[in-house]
């Protein structure tokens, strides 16, 4: 693995600008608090971060070459493993460059769907986050009331689709299936729960002064060097920049539904924490508008060359079978192009950039994932604060290895 | 598909503050791409950036066109406005025997990691970067894993010895 000792040409040498008393610890990659593998390098002076070196690629395995062997539809399985907390938001890029390329319609049913798994999912992702960040700060029961929420949307991911870490539900011109009978009265039963939720976390963290005392202040960024530092998500929002993709560049029917972008001003951990507790209400808010909007119509966009039939039409009709056939068999040409379809997932700007060379197999598939970027501004977070808030800082920064190593 | 014309009205711009500095522009999909030729990204990034508010670096990644193509590799950059939310597409294209750029760290912090990466992956070489480093991929790793004539299973076993 890569480590700063190693001195390649053009490598700054932080060795020698080193203070006399400067002592080096690696934190991680088995550390449980940079939650998965990652490794800082960390200069102290005493106890105070001199400089902080993330040093990443532990978990790299390639993905992003591997698109390029795969089909157009055999690349949705791999999106699912990039940021696992978050796979449904990988998923709808991923599809959604390609229907991009394609230039084909997705009927309404299948956006409202997208639109409440993807929220469901962002709530499931923060659920994580609430729970392994309090966690990291010693608060340990938060991690069980969170999972336990968690735990209700997995069952209704799994109902759907029929994962639970690893959905693929979200197919190229629209879904895997429609909703199971009854999946609604069970998905309303779980956003009303959930309002009892949002106020236990209210009361044993946010009113919590041990916890207030250990975000407020620490791991500060001003709003221009968020964006300076390519920041984007909550991150972002915790500086005081009103940024999100669902608002600038609206997806799947994101500008008609109602809800708001909560923006905090301080720029410190504990102004990202409280940017993500607001947005949990938002998500609840969108899954309940999302299902009185629902309404019986096709699920799958109408093309059939790219489109896997019903089982029931090809039991029926000729073409069907033949189409089917050869979407299996040999998938489906894209016309060439490229294209860069950004979404908000539930850590920030996700960006897939698609290039297209008019085969079945993509040319180029680059992700840029949003836990990437804002750990690469870690160190500018870091410097001059105590290896204890670090440790919260990381835990504000949400980040998932997976995605950042691709 | 969504309109194109403001966009455009920055490539004009861009062209009357300095016609070198496009070569080509493209227009698909309800995005725009310029063409701009390595010598001069970095001015047309500063001039984006303070001019025209794309102050936000969303991305940069490599491609490689084969290499049985000249040029071979195309660097995109994607930037992100946060004053008028448009979104651009700036591209270099650069040979094999010459695959170096000037480096945009110094118009956007972000660009270090993405350049590394792209650097890790292609073999792109940005001057003047402050720490072209291996990233995801080990720092003894022989090759440039995403160009085309590197095999999906690598040349050899690695072993992490």
């Amino acid at each position: 693995m890569s480590t700063v000792l190693d001195k390649l040409p053009g490598t700054v040498d932080v060795l020698d600008q080193s203070l006399e008393s400067e002592m080096t610890l690696s934190m991680g990659p088995q550390h449980p608090s940079t939650h998965g593998v990652l490794r800082l390098d960390l200069r102290l002076d005493g106890e105070l971060v001199v400089r902080a070196i993330p040093d990443i690629g532990y978990l790299h395995t390639g993905m992003e070459k591997l698109f390029e062997y795969k089909k157009y539809q055999q690349g949705i399985v791999i999106t699912d493993r990039m940021d696992y907390l978050n796979p449904l938001g990988n998923n709808l890029v991923y599809v959604m460059a390609a229907e991009k390329l394609l230039q084909i319609e997705i009927p309404e049913r299948a956006q409202i769907i997208r639109v409440l798994f993807c929220e469901l999912q962002r709530i499931a992702s923060h659920m994580v986050w609430l729970g392994t960040h309090a966690l990291d700060l010693g608060a340990m029961s938060m991690i069980f009331y969170c999972f336990r929420q968690r735990e209700k949307i997995m069952n209704l991911i799994e109902a759907a689709s029929g994962g639970r870490m690893t959905p693929s539900y979200f197919r190229i011109g629209g879904l895997m299936m429609d909703l199971p009978a009854g999946f609604e009265r069970r998905c309303k039963q779980f956003l009303d729960d959930f309002t009892e939720a949002l106020d236990t976390f209210d009361t044993l963290v946010t009113g919590n002064t041990i916890w207030q005392s250990r975000t407020k202040g620490v791991g500060i960024i001003s709003a221009e060097d968020a964006i300076d530092w390519g920041l984007t998500g909550p991150c972002l929002r915790g500086s005081g920049v009103n940024i999100d993709v669902r608002r600038t560049n609206p997806y799947c029917g994101y500008e008609t539904y109602d809800f708001e972008v909560p923006v905090e001003t301080d720029g410190d951990v504990w102004s990202r924490f409280k940017v993500r507790m607001r947005e949990l209400v938002e998500s609840q808010k969108i899954c309940r508008q999302a299902l009185e909007r629902l309404t019986p119509g096709p699920i799958k966009a109408d093309a059939p060359k790219v489109v896997l039939p019903d089982r029931d039409d090809m039991r029926k009709h000729m073409d069907s079978l033949i189409h089917h056939f050869l979407i299996v068999a040999e998938g489906f040409n894209i016309p060439e192009g490229e294209v860069y379809m950004p979404i908000e997932a539930s850590k920030g700007e996700l960006g897939v950039y698609m290039k297209s060379n008019g085969t079945s197999k993509p040319d180029r598939v680059h992700f840029r994932g949003p836990s990437f970027i804002n750990l690469s501004a870690l160190p500018a977070m870091s410097e001059g604060e105590m290896i204890a808030d670090v440790v919260a800082i990381i835990g504000s920064l949400d980040i998932v290895l997976g995605e950042i190593d691709r | 598909m969504a309109n194109t014309d403001a966009l455009l009205e920055f490539v004009e711009k861009l062209k009357s503050e300095n016609a070198s500095w496009v070569t080509d522009v493209k227009d698909a999909l309800g995005e725009v791409t310029v063409i701009v030729p390595g010598e001069s990204i970095n001015a047309v990034c500063e001039y984006l950036k303070t001019a025209q508010g794309f102050d936000l670096l969303a991305d940069i990644c490599g491609a490689d066109r084969g290499p049985e193509e000249d040029p071979r590799f195309e660097v995109n950059y994607h930037l992100f406005s946060t004053k008028h939310f448009n979104r651009l597409r700036l591209k270099v294209l650069l040979s094999e025997d010459k695959p170096n750029v000037r480096t945009v760290t110094n118009v956007w912090n972000t660009a270090n990691w993405h350049e590394r990466e792209t650097y890790d992956l292609f073999g792109v070489i940005f001057d003047g970067h402050p720490d072209l480093r291996r990233i995801l991929l080990p720092s003894d790793f022989d090759g440039h894993a995403l160009r085309k004539d590197y095999p999906l299973r690598g040349y050899e076993p690695y072993s992490m010895n």
